[in-house]
């Protein structure tokens, strides 16, 4: 069985709310169960609540399976990179260094490396991954690039990523504004490290001085438009 | 909403195939012959050159399981002609060590100990016919001698004499060997312990010849 070649991942991390839903499914899943391969990782931590899942990007050139000295890693027809071969994983961790994305963990009891395999039993079958059956805000979702431009008509699927020097592409799509793939059909990672958010001028609509209560200082002159955008 | 459900709705028409009632897939999927597309199964190597510009362990560690699992043809037979070929040498090979042992065997006679040096039951380790063959000699009773060679004929144990049990015991498999024999009674071992003859003059035990057997 292989996964259906018209079945895609799709990441929304805009969509992410940090529910956490995603990482106890990943537990229940039955080719590592009671261990979670999702990452739910805080954007910056000190600034936002922003949450991003990771899951497995499985890459056309994975990197894991390129620095793996023990040729444990392998990818699999469909394009899924499977977790480490269990006779020959050393548990040297290479992976866990060379992995972009920080996917690959190494669990040193059972001397093996571990990652998201994008729950092959499930979507080998054509079922959705545990990750994304259980999504609320769907940040994770898996099916067709019709469903997806269905549901996201303000956002394109992109697959291709720099990491420095180093182009990636992937089987697993983030789902960008439109706007900018339209710039750029691919992510500069390392660049948007340094990266920081513009301040954005959010607006809010303000009723006139005279009939809301306690409007702020410097708008009360009643000579101001009542749509002015107000910056918080 | 007005009898038309899609008024204002800025989003495309869906692909009639992908919301067909009959359509596949517990996702709500568009049939396979929707996605029909040839895919390389080449890994992309991350310089993006063609594999034949890669590197020869690229193509002995293939990243992709199908190509790690493939065999070819060639390489089957290959392997198969030249594994019978070295199992075919090898049996000549035994056997030609065999016959050059044989050839130059000639054992000599070795005094192993004077009669008095071992009471009934009792047991002596000694060397026969070369220097790292260790055999034991036993005696039974007041005139009777067994020797035998001490590798067990199952993976060359030492076999330890029990004369009291009138057996020898491997310990290594739980081997057991007749101790007036040498003939295997229970355990892993098929053939009995070689046998070494043994001449008594003039107050001394000597060997003077193995007998090796098969059966």
């Amino acid at each position: 069985m292989a996964k259906p070649d018209y079945l895609h991942f799709f990441i929304d991390p805009n969509r992410c709310i940090g529910c956490q839903a995603c990482v106890q499914a990943c537990t229940e899943c039955d080719t590592h169960k009671g261990e979670s391969m999702i990452h739910l990782e805080f954007v910056d931590r000190e600034e936002s609540v922003q949450t991003v899942p990771v899951i497995c990007m499985h890459c056309e050139q994975p990197t894991c399976a390129e620095v793996c000295p023990a040729d444990a890693i392998k990818r699999t027809a469909d394009g899924v990179v499977q977790s480490a071969r269990k006779p020959r994983c050393i548990a040297c961790g290479n992976c866990v260094m060379a992995c972009p994305f920080g996917v690959p963990e190494v669990h040193v009891p059972e001397q093996i490396m571990m990652k998201c395999d994008m729950c092959y039993d499930r979507a080998s079958v054509g079922k959705k991954p545990m990750c994304a059956a259980v999504c609320p805000s769907q940040a994770l979702f898996f099916g067709t690039r019709e469903e997806i431009e269905q549901l996201r008509p303000m956002s394109a699927p992109i697959n291709q990523f720099q990491f420095g020097a180093q182009t990636i592409t992937t089987r697993v799509f983030v789902m960008t504004p439109r706007g900018l793939t339209a710039r750029a059909p691919y992510l500069d990672v390392t660049a948007a490290m340094d990266e920081r958010p513009h301040p954005r001028a959010v607006t809010l609509k303000m009723l006139p001085a005279g009939t809301a209560a306690g409007a702020p200082a410097g708008l009360s002159d009643g000579a101001l438009d009542p749509f002015a955008d107000v910056e918080v | 909403m007005s009898d038309d459900p899609h008024m204002g709705d800025p989003r495309p028409d869906v692909d009639p195939r992908v919301t067909s009632p009959t359509r596949e897939g517990l996702a709500g999927t568009a049939p396979v012959s929707l996605y029909v597309r040839t895919r390389d199964q080449i890994t992309i190597a991350p310089d993006f050159k063609p594999p034949e510009a890669q590197p020869a362990w690229r193509r002995d560690f293939p990243i992709d399981w199908p190509q790690d699992q493939y065999v070819e043809r060639r390489d089957f037979m290959k392997f198969l002609v030249l594994t019978s070929f070295a199992f075919t040498t090898g049996q000549f090979w035994i056997a030609a060590q065999q016959w050059w042992q044989r050839r130059g065997e000639v054992p000599g006679e070795r005094r192993i100990a004077a009669v008095g040096d071992l009471a009934v039951g009792g047991t002596v380790v000694f060397d026969y016919p070369g220097e790292h063959d260790p055999c034991v000699l036993v005696r039974m009773s007041a005139d009777e001698y067994v020797a035998y060679s001490q590798k067990c004929t199952h993976l060359s144990c030492a076999v330890i004499p029990q004369p009291e049990e009138g057996v020898l015991h491997c310990p290594c498999h739980e081997g057991y060997f007749d101790l007036r024999s040498g003939r295997p009674i229970a355990g892993p071992p098929n053939r009995p312990l070689p046998r070494i003859h043994l001449d008594v003059r003039d107050g001394a035990i000597y060997a003077t010849g193995v007998e090796w057997r098969t059966t």
